[in-house]
């Protein structure tokens, strides 16, 4: 019945082979094979953005893409964004304006703005809102999180 | 929220897609982006046997040119049109434009063309301009191919003529559609519409209507094409008392069914609004 | 640090940022375990229905199934039947799984264990429920309707609490009023929707003989006093742990039946077990709240004064009480509050829970306060209309005025100090409101539609057990209690019963125990969210933590800053009480080189005893409760909105807050409270409504209907700050967690009402959606307007 393929993705750089059922997204490879629980699950739909990744640099829903789809490709995760206990000028532009509050959708954002970045090298606000509006956060009413990634981009 | 177990299998070939869907049956679906279909797995509203994954087909993601036809190959993903470049897209500026309502960001990232046409979704921004623009959708099945056009290709909710085996290659537009465009309504950025309309005309050069086509998203199990709408704007001067009685003869054709997104009233209010603001932006615009 | 050396009122990045932001966080779905098993839940399809006979059999069959429970595989447990003391209440019972009847939707009737999330799932869609459909009352109208059927046999009428408050008759001011107001707002169901769901991990440590349970919880010690009783093992043989808590805003501040369930079925398969809530199951069986009707009626004097306010109150609390504080939460709250901010007068108001077969309701963030003020905002909107007065100056009138503290409400709340009325006149010239009414003609006669609205209030925090002990509810919640230790490295760990999750208390609790302290908060840990690891305590809700874990903290920390010196006095040959705590050392006053190291004194009470005064004991520790009163912060609110006449959609074009807390421990931590705050109270306002159809069958069950707004949604958010300290805390904070989503449902409504004003268009439900508006816009053509 059920469904095993033994996939190689690599996550941060870290070549990985796991073995995987074919209906565990991506979101649960990583989190629960893999042991990368930065990445978090907050609808299992597509709406919230929680568990956002890059693969192969495009953001990306980890609960709308299959882990047996990863094969071969390259994941970027959260647990990727420092450099050593250094904190990535994104992360740390959250920080200081106070862009999350409980945290569990700031991994989701985090990787949301880093795509934004790569793609738009100067997002207008416009740009910034429109992007951050593809994901969902409860606690912060959005205003710390636009203001962070504005910081981000205008410190580059 | 979790998926019903399926099998996966990847294949690098549309000749391989149609061979094992031939072998795997009717339960069998194809993935493309899965952005649709994962979230209907992941709620087991839609549970198939197996899943064939064309993702990897590396021929099916373009956009191209062929004179004045447009082929958008089924695995072309949103964002290549989003970001599209503006002389290949000549003349089909609609879908430019209507790119940044698909979804979010990252949906845009992954999710395809094709797979949105062959989802079949009425209020599908990608479903309602195959429709204005005369889209073809060409199918391949092992037999070889054939061309559905748009007209005939959208059967009900989720609901289309494919066949069980065959997989939607490309989706072409022979003709462009300069004064076109599509506005929509949603009460929260990135959802599906609640009502979406589209407008394509056509002037000869005194500014007289030629060739008018209207489509509406949302308002019925398929994108639905209001002719008695097409019919008041072809041969007006398209000014705003032609817009307004298309809007409003549009606002009378439509049946819409009510949800908890809109009733019946309000979706056909909405078709008369939207199709008004569309047709002043099809009119008005060159690009 | 700021220039006099504090700590208390520095917008410090907190403490809790780094771990979310490298994915270090813990969140319980982010704990593993070897063996770890997975629990999903059997959850009724129906709102109403007798269970014939549930067969599992099949579900046992499907590969990683491991067990199968059902109500009768249960064992010996205790009932929930969440009650308050008192003869108006009408307690009914709560099952852990249900037995023969289902009273909502997404009810747990088996619950399945299983080698994955996957397969759990598997086995949960093969157990068969057999059924009896029976008629459900699914709105507030059908529940209290004669023929309705009852959804408990023992609340006949579906009535779970009636109270009055009856007031002399309030009869002869309407008789004299100048103006008579009336109104039937209503409020649609809403629900916190955290990111993070519900969610446990149970285990059961054979080694000490102990149960674990991670929970996803605000109140980890109710959490073990409730499930303890449940299983009716003895409290300290379990132990509850919240680790990183994704959210809450009330829905984790009672007991989830899943709780005990989750760890019912890790002792039935002797392995560790996890339950992560879904989205679809927080969405239809989580805790819901806010559905409420309110018909008032205001008599208003000449001068726009409310004389008197009758009010009828119906709180829709669905199909069950929540404990520990039950369905009287929001009735009492809303019968209770009603004035606060504004004088008020007269007062006479019946409030009803009314039972439905909906899911049951939890005091998510604002408890009916937000309900209070829309009525408010109306009522005097509406009077300011009869009575030809400008709409802000009717508030101001009926604001306390600044020489009227304490200020008692018709229902006997002390109101202490706050700056009603100038929060009121700051946030309107915020908004250029002398202006505003040329904008707004100029805007109509362009074809626009353009509003102002306002909404202030009271926002009651930080009360203790006597506060709560009115409520009467079987348990009294109130005060906290802190341990504040110091290690032989002179490190400072704050132990605490509030149990932040997303208030950033780690940072806050340590800016107020490092003034205490004069130490660099760097060096404080905060420990919450532990049964093992800190006080009896109530955990954080009800806009208490600032103020009551912070006063005991503060307390805690004053005490062993005494000891400190103590010791530091032995050591410098000094005087206590001529000593002073500053930068990390007992310090004499006005003699800077006069001073002991902290680590001197910790590493002398610690390792070197013997050198220490008879009368002193070994050790640093120091333990301190707190049980406040109560305060109120203030706030005003204002929003300029613009509709779409077309659609109905509404854009809020500037939001503005003027809030008072008083004396703001971390101005930033403030502000994201209240932006977070006036998000949820938008989204509430303009987006969000739980929806039953009228057979009572769920209709929100995705994000794809629940509309928790984005980015794109909600707008910058001004905020300017007024700071009256608190004489009621120890540290002249005021809480605040609350405030935001209680301002903005009124602010919003008042000012879409008044861009519509002269169609005769009355908004007076909620959310606004461009449907309900545009369909009042419609008919506003019509000589009789319509409702909203």
């Amino acid at each position: 019945m059920s469904d095993v393929h033994l996939i190689r993705i690599t996550v941060n750089g870290e070549p990985c082979e796991v073995a995987v059922e074919a209906r565990r997204t991506l979101s649960d490879v990583l989190r629960h094979d893999l042991g990368y629980t930065g990445t978090h699950v907050g609808c299992e739909h597509g709406i919230c953005g929680a568990c956002t990744v890059l693969v192969d640099g495009a953001p990306t829903r980890a609960c709308l893409m299959f882990g047996v789809q990863a094969d071969d490709c390259e994941v970027e995760t959260v647990e990727g964004l420092a450099d050593g206990d250094e904190l990535s000028p994104l992360q740390a532009a959250f920080s200081e304006h106070h862009g999350l509050q409980c945290g569990f959708c700031t991994p989701g954002f985090l990787m949301l703005a880093t795509a934004l970045l790569r793609e738009n090298l100067d997002p207008s606000d416009e740009e910034i809102r429109d992007a951050m509006a593809s994901n969902l956060c409860r606690c912060t009413g959005y205003q710390g999180i636009l203001e962070a990634v504005r910081a981000a981009a205008d410190a580059r | 929220m979790k998926p019903a177990a399926f099998e996966y299998h990847r294949v690098e070939t549309v000749e391989d897609a149609l061979e094992r869907l031939g072998e795997l049956g009717e339960d069998a679906k194809v993935l493309a982006g899965g952005q649709s279909l994962v979230p209907m797995m992941n709620f087991r509203i839609v549970r198939p046997s197996a899943l064939v994954d064309l993702s990897r087909v590396p021929d099916l993601a373009y956009v191209a040119r062929d004179g004045d036809a447009l082929r958008i190959g089924a695995l072309a993903l949103h964002r290549e049109i989003e970001h599209g470049d503006d002389e290949l897209l000549e003349g089909f500026g609609v879908l430019k434009a209507a790119a940044p309502l698909v979804g979010h960001f990252p949906i845009r990232a992954r999710g395809t063309f094709g797979g949105s046409v062959a989802h079949g979704d009425p209020a599908s921004e990608w479903c309602i301009l195959t429709l204005l623009l005369d889209g073809e959708i060409v199918a391949r099945a092992p037999g070889g191919e054939r061309t559905i056009p748009a007209a005939d290709f959208f059967l009900g909710f989720f609901t289309t003529a494919l066949e069980p085996g065959e997989i939607v290659s490309e989706v072409r537009f022979a003709r462009p559609a300069p004064h076109a465009a599509l506005e929509e309504f949603a009460r929260r950025h990135g959802d599906f519409a609640i009502v979406a309309a589209a407008a394509a005309v056509d002037t000869d050069d005194g500014g007289t209507c030629t060739h008018a086509r209207v489509v509406i998203g949302g308002v019925d199990e398929v994108p639905l094409r209001v002719e008695a709408a097409e019919a008041i704007l072809t041969g007006s001067d398209l000014g705003e008392e032609a817009i307004e009685e298309a809007a409003r003869v549009a606002e009378r054709e439509v049946e819409p069914s009510a949800d908890i997104h809109g009733s019946a009233e309000y979706r056909k209010h909405l078709t008369a609004v939207l199709l008004r603001r569309a047709l002043r932006r099809a009119v008005g615009d060159e690009g | 640090m700021s220039a006099d050396g504090r700590w208390v009122g520095r917008s410090i990045p907190a403490v809790e940022h780094r771990r979310h932001l490298t994915g270090d966080g813990a969140f319980v779905d982010d704990l593993q375990r070897p063996h770890l098993r997975h629990l999903a839940f059997v959850r009724s399809p129906h709102p109403a229905a007798r269970i014939a006979a549930v067969d599992a059999e099949a579900a046992r069959a499907v590969p990683g199934v491991e067990a199968v429970l059902v109500a009768g595989d249960l064992g010996d447990v205790a009932p929930l039947i969440p009650a308050l003391a008192r003869d108006d209440f009408v307690p009914v019972e709560m099952p852990l799984l249900a037995r023969d009847r289902v009273r909502h939707a997404g009810e747990p009737v088996a619950m399945v264990v299983a080698t994955s999330p996957h397969a759990a799932e598997d086995g949960a869609e093969r157990v068969r429920v057999d059924y009896e459909e029976e008629p459900a009352v699914a709105s507030l109208e059908a529940a209290i309707a004669g023929d309705a059927p009852c959804v408990h046999d023992d609340a006949p009428g579906n009535l779970l609490l009636d109270v009055q408050f009856a007031d002399d008759d309030v009869g002869p001011d309407f008789d004299r009023a100048a103006a008579v107001v009336e109104a039937t707002i209503r409020t649609g169901r809403v629900t916190a929707a955290p990111m993070e769901g519900r969610a446990c991990l149970a285990e059961w440590d054979r080694r000490e003989d102990r149960a674990l349970l991670y929970t996803s919880t605000q109140v980890p010690h109710i959490v073990r006093t409730a499930v303890a009783g449940i299983l009716e093992l003895p409290e300290r043989r379990l132990r509850v742990i919240a680790p990183d808590v994704g959210g809450g805003f009330g829905q984790k501040c009672v007991i989830a039946r899943e709780e005990a369930l989750t760890l019912i079925a890790a002792r039935a398969v002797g392995r560790p077990v996890k339950w992560v809530e879904d989205r679809q199951e927080n969405l239809t069986a989580g805790y819901q709240g806010h559905d409420q009707r309110y018909e008032v009626r205001a008599a208003f004097d000449a001068d726009g004064r409310i004389l008197a306010l009758d009010a009828d109150i119906l709180c829709d609390v669905g199909a069950y009480s929540n404990h520990p504080f039950t369905c009287g939460v929001e009735p009492l709250m809303a019968a209770t509050e009603m004035f606060a901010a504004y004088r008020g007068g007269r007062y006479r108001a019946r409030a009803r829970a009314v039972a439905t077969h909906k899911p049951p309701m939890a005091p998510y963030r604002g408890v009916s306060r937000p309900q209070i003020v829309v009525v408010l905002e109306r009522l005097l909107q509406k009077a300011a209309r009869a009575l030809d007065l400008d709409p802000v100056e009717i508030r101001r009138r009926n604001l306390i005025p600044d020489d009227g503290f304490p200020h008692e409400t018709p229902t006997g709340l002390a109101i202490d100090r706050g700056s009603y009325r100038e929060s009121l006149d700051r946030c309107a010239a915020m908004l250029g409101y002398a202006d505003f009414a040329e904008r707004r003609r100029a805007a109509r006669e362009s074809g626009r539609l353009l509003g102002i609205g306002f909404s202030c209030f009271a926002e009651r925090t930080g009360y203790g057990s006597q506060a709560f002990s009115q409520r009467k509810m079987t348990m009294t919640p109130g005060y906290e209690t802190a341990w504040v230790r110091m290690d032989p490295g002179a490190g400072v760990t704050v132990a605490i019963g509030t149990s932040g999750h997303g208030q950033q208390h780690r940072t806050t609790l340590a800016q107020i125990a490092a003034d205490a302290l004069g130490v660099e908060p760097g060096r404080i840990e905060v420990v919450q969210g532990d049964t093992d690891a800190t006080p009896y305590g109530w955990g954080t809700f009800a806009s208490r933590s600032t103020v009551v874990g912070g006063g005991s903290t503060k307390r805690a920390a004053t005490a062993l800053g005494e000891r400190l010196k103590r010791i530091g006095a032995h050591m410098l040959e000094a005087a206590p009480e001529d000593l002073e705590l500053r930068n990390g050392a007992v310090v004499v006053r006005g003699s800077p080189d006069h001073a002991v190291a902290l680590e001197d004194i910790a590493r002398l009470a610690h390792l070197e005893v013997h050198k220490l005064p008879g009368d002193i004991e070994p050790g640093l520790d120091a333990q301190a409760s707190f049980d406040p009163p109560g305060t109120f912060s203030n706030a005003t609110h204002g929003a300029i909105v613009e509709i779409d006449p077309e659609t109905g959609r509404v854009s809020v074009e500037r939001y503005a807050v003027v809030e008072d807390c008083g004396v703001m421990i971390n101005p930033a931590i403030v502000e994201g409270q209240v932006r977070g705050g006036v998000a949820q109270g938008i989204a509430a306002a303009l987006y969000e409504e739980v929806l039953h159809a009228e057979d009572g069958q769920p209709q929100s069950t995705s994000f794809m209907d629940y509309l928790v707004p984005t980015a794109a949604e909600i707008p910058r958010i001004e905020i300017d700050h007024l700071e009256t300290p608190s004489e009621f805390s120890e540290t002249g904070a005021k809480g605040m967690g609350e405030g935001g989503t209680m301002g903005a449902p009124g602010c919003i409504a008042t000012a879409v009402a008044d861009a519509v004003a002269h169609l005769g268009i009355e908004i007076d439900t909620l959310p606004i959606t461009p449907e309900r508006l545009q369909r009042a816009l419609r008919s506003a053509r019509a000589p009789e307007g319509e409702a909203v």
